[in-house]
């Protein structure tokens, strides 16, 4: 079982007739994943992929026909913001953002009104949702998981699937793994993830992989020894990065003296996570 | 991206914030010239991207226009933090009671702006900020209202500003919160603001740092890129869209993905060895962008060895594996490579580097334990 993506996902994706979008759709599909229609402004009535998924010109549009609750967005940058404000408004619950370069101000701007609405925004720049054997929604290869009582999150994109494949062939699986993303505002934080992790039946344990910059794995650690019942097993990315020195993501940058790895590392230990010192140590530290 | 002193109290200027009149050279001669033209008396302030310029010996007071090209000349001459110095701002000279700080930046935990406030303003800002962080007053802006008038009001009383100067104070935090959010800013900072002798406001000092995921709707701003203040592997590593940051060890890295090349850099010091850089080349990586980025790392004399830790997702491993044989082929490098090669067609990968007298590695921990034991020679 699973959190936020199951085989009652119903799945459209914004941005289908882009290269990005037509080729991860494939990949979804290919997975499994009940994707309902797409959504490019100016191709409605289009049939993409031999037919088989219905472009629509609005998500309103696409909603109202498929009865979809779940939005992946692959439109480039500058196009993303209204992309996540135009599903929120169309009546999804869950958005998931995978684009990349996203001006934070805009961020700003859209993750304070989401605030005022009762829909779920993953990411953005993140690789998405996986519930193996169930539903993928993003960007995760389709072959290096398995299912199991692992509950993932992650602010990585490949270093997830490199613990997602550490663990596959340690013979452990996933119940779902949450790419949260990497950029400095996203939608759906540590927290917010280890609480459903938490609350769910089929997971019984969580790998949580950060990195440095911000606060958010510090109050992660802070809710893991007043709330989590269930073992917590962590990674810190960015042990030797030097400060003031943007490491790729837009988040990962240690301002002021917060949000090094290190203080990361203590507050978890501190909360009675074990930490690895690398990613395929991880599955031994697993139960 | 940083912009200059010049460059941020200009676009501030265009928002209603008062600034010391002064103009931009990169010739001692002319700096006189200015020097004559404002007074006689100026400041010279070298333009560079790093803090700390004032107690580097980068701005002086000039009594003279004469004074002026002598310290201009010196100024020129001089390196702060290892950027040379290649432009100065000449600034009239300003008496002034009192330092005061204004700035806005992205509060990531907050999920909004916040404006801060000091009356303790000047160049020990950051000590401040470590000791005495009760003394920086904060105020978090609602990104869909924008700065209030009330808040900026709050911020006056707060620092016990003058009750004269509350409505001109309000004027500058209303124009510096415009310049931050028409500009993309990250950071729009004054410090110092000053009250004059003459009891009005002046932004002395000037720093924005604008998004650089936003410069593609400020082509304006994108101009003002500095390419010469700038690493030449950097700025050339974003031509072909590739994340790069230099570092200063001995083992160059090549990683698709960025949590993937930290814990990459990080697994190597594990290891014993030191990263030479950060480098991801990012999702779908063909081969000239692979050969790129190759070039790029050996551009660097310390590297004495390379690590290619690739995780093939979207991004191919075999595509990725004939962008190093390409480069290979173009660089001729005569330093071991260490690679491994995981996932999406990872095996036609491994055949194809097969000849190219690589060493391979399964695991990403025997990557970097090879790759540190041929640094210290200790690899057969």
């Amino acid at each position: 079982m699973s959190i936020l993506v199951n085989k009652q996902t119903r799945l459209i994706v914004q941005g289908i007739t882009g290269n990005e979008g037509l080729f991860h759709t494939t990949q979804m599909l290919a997975y499994g994943t009940n994707v309902v229609a797409g959504v490019t402004p100016g191709k409605g009535g289009e049939w993409v992929l031999d037919g088989k998924i219905p472009v629509f010109d609005t998500v309103r549009s696409a909603v109202e026909m498929t009865g979809a609750n779940t939005s992946v967005i692959f439109v480039p940058a500058r196009f993303a913001p209204d992309a996540i404000l135009e599903a929120a408004d169309a009546g999804v619950s869950l958005i998931v953002c995978i684009t990349e370069g996203i001006p934070v101000q805009d961020m700003m701007r859209v993750r304070s009104y989401l605030d005022q609405k009762r829909v779920r925004l993953i990411g953005p720049n993140c690789p998405g949702l996986l519930t193996p054997g169930e539903a993928k929604v993003g960007i995760i290869p389709n072959n290096i998981a398995i299912p199991g009582n692992v509950g993932i999150v992650s602010r990585s994109g490949t270093l997830t699937y490199e613990v997602l494949y550490a663990l596959k062939l340690a013979g452990k699986g996933a119940s779902t793994c949450v790419g949260i993303g990497g950029d400095p505002i996203n939608g759906t934080n540590f927290v917010d993830v280890l609480e459903l992790f938490e609350a769910d039946p089929h997971t019984d344990q969580v790998v949580m992989i950060g990195e440095i910059g911000g606060t958010d794995e510090e109050k992660a650690a802070e809710f893991i020894s007043r709330h989590m019942t269930k073992p917590v097993v962590a990674f810190i990315a960015g042990q030797s990065a030097p400060p003031g020195k943007r490491m790729g993501h837009a988040g990962a940058i240690i301002e002021g003296g917060t949000g090094t790895a290190r203080d990361k590392v203590l507050a978890l230990e501190k909360s009675g996570v074990r930490v690895a010192n690398h990613p395929e140590e991880i599955p031994a530290l697993l139960n | 991206m940083k912009l200059h002193e010049y460059q941020s109290k200009a676009i501030f200027s265009r928002y209603g914030v008062p600034i010391p009149k002064g103009r931009m050279t990169t010739m001692a001669s002319e700096a006189k010239h200015f020097a004559e033209e404002l007074g006689g008396k100026v400041v010279i302030k070298a333009q560079v991207l790093v803090g700390g310029r004032g107690k580097a010996g980068g701005i002086r007071l000039a009594k003279t226009p004469k004074e002026a090209e002598e310290l201009a000349t010196a100024i020129l001459g001089m390196e702060i933090k290892g950027l040379p110095v290649r432009k100065i701002l000449v600034d009239e000279a300003v008496n002034f009671e009192k330092e005061i700080y204004l700035g806005i930046t992205n509060d990531r935990t907050a999920r909004r702006p916040v404006m801060m406030a000091s009356a303790a303003g000047g160049v020990d800002i950051e000590e401040v900020a470590r000791i005495s962080p009760e003394k920086i007053i904060k105020i978090h802006i609602d990104p869909l209202l924008g700065l209030r008038e009330y808040q900026a009001r709050d911020l006056a009383v707060s620092i016990d500003l003058p009750r004269p100067l509350w409505r001109s104070f309000a004027e500058v935090a209303y124009g510096l919160w415009k310049a931050y959010t028409d500009n993309d800013a990250t950071l729009a900072e004054i410090n110092p603001l000053v009250i004059t002798s003459d009891k009005k406001l002046l932004a002395l000092d000037g720093k924005m740092i604008v998004d650089d995921n936003a410069l593609f709707r400020h082509p304006d701003l994108a101009e003002m890129r500095d390419l010469d203040a700038e690493d030449w592997a950097e700025v050339e590593a974003r031509k072909f869209g590739l994340s790069y940051i230099s570092l200063d060890g001995e083992i160059g890295c090549m990683v698709n993905g960025a949590g993937l090349a930290m814990a990459t850099m990080d697994i190597i010091k594990l290891c014993g060895g030191e990263p030479a850089n950060f480098l991801d080349i990012g999702g779908g990586a063909g081969a000239e962008k692979v050969a790129a980025a190759l070039r790029i790392i050996l551009s660097d004399p310390k590297v004495k060895a390379v690590l290619f830790n690739i995780f093939g997702g979207i991004t191919r491993c075999d595509e990725v594996a004939r962008g190093i044989l390409t480069a290979l082929a173009e660089v001729k490098p005569n330093i071991p490579m260490v690679v491994r090669l995981v996932g999406t067609n990872a095996e036609e990968g491994r055949r194809l580097l097969a000849e190219a007298n690589m060493i391979t590695a399964e695991t990403l921990l025997e990557a970097a334990q090879k790759a540190v034991s041929v640094v210290k020679g200790e690899a057969k």
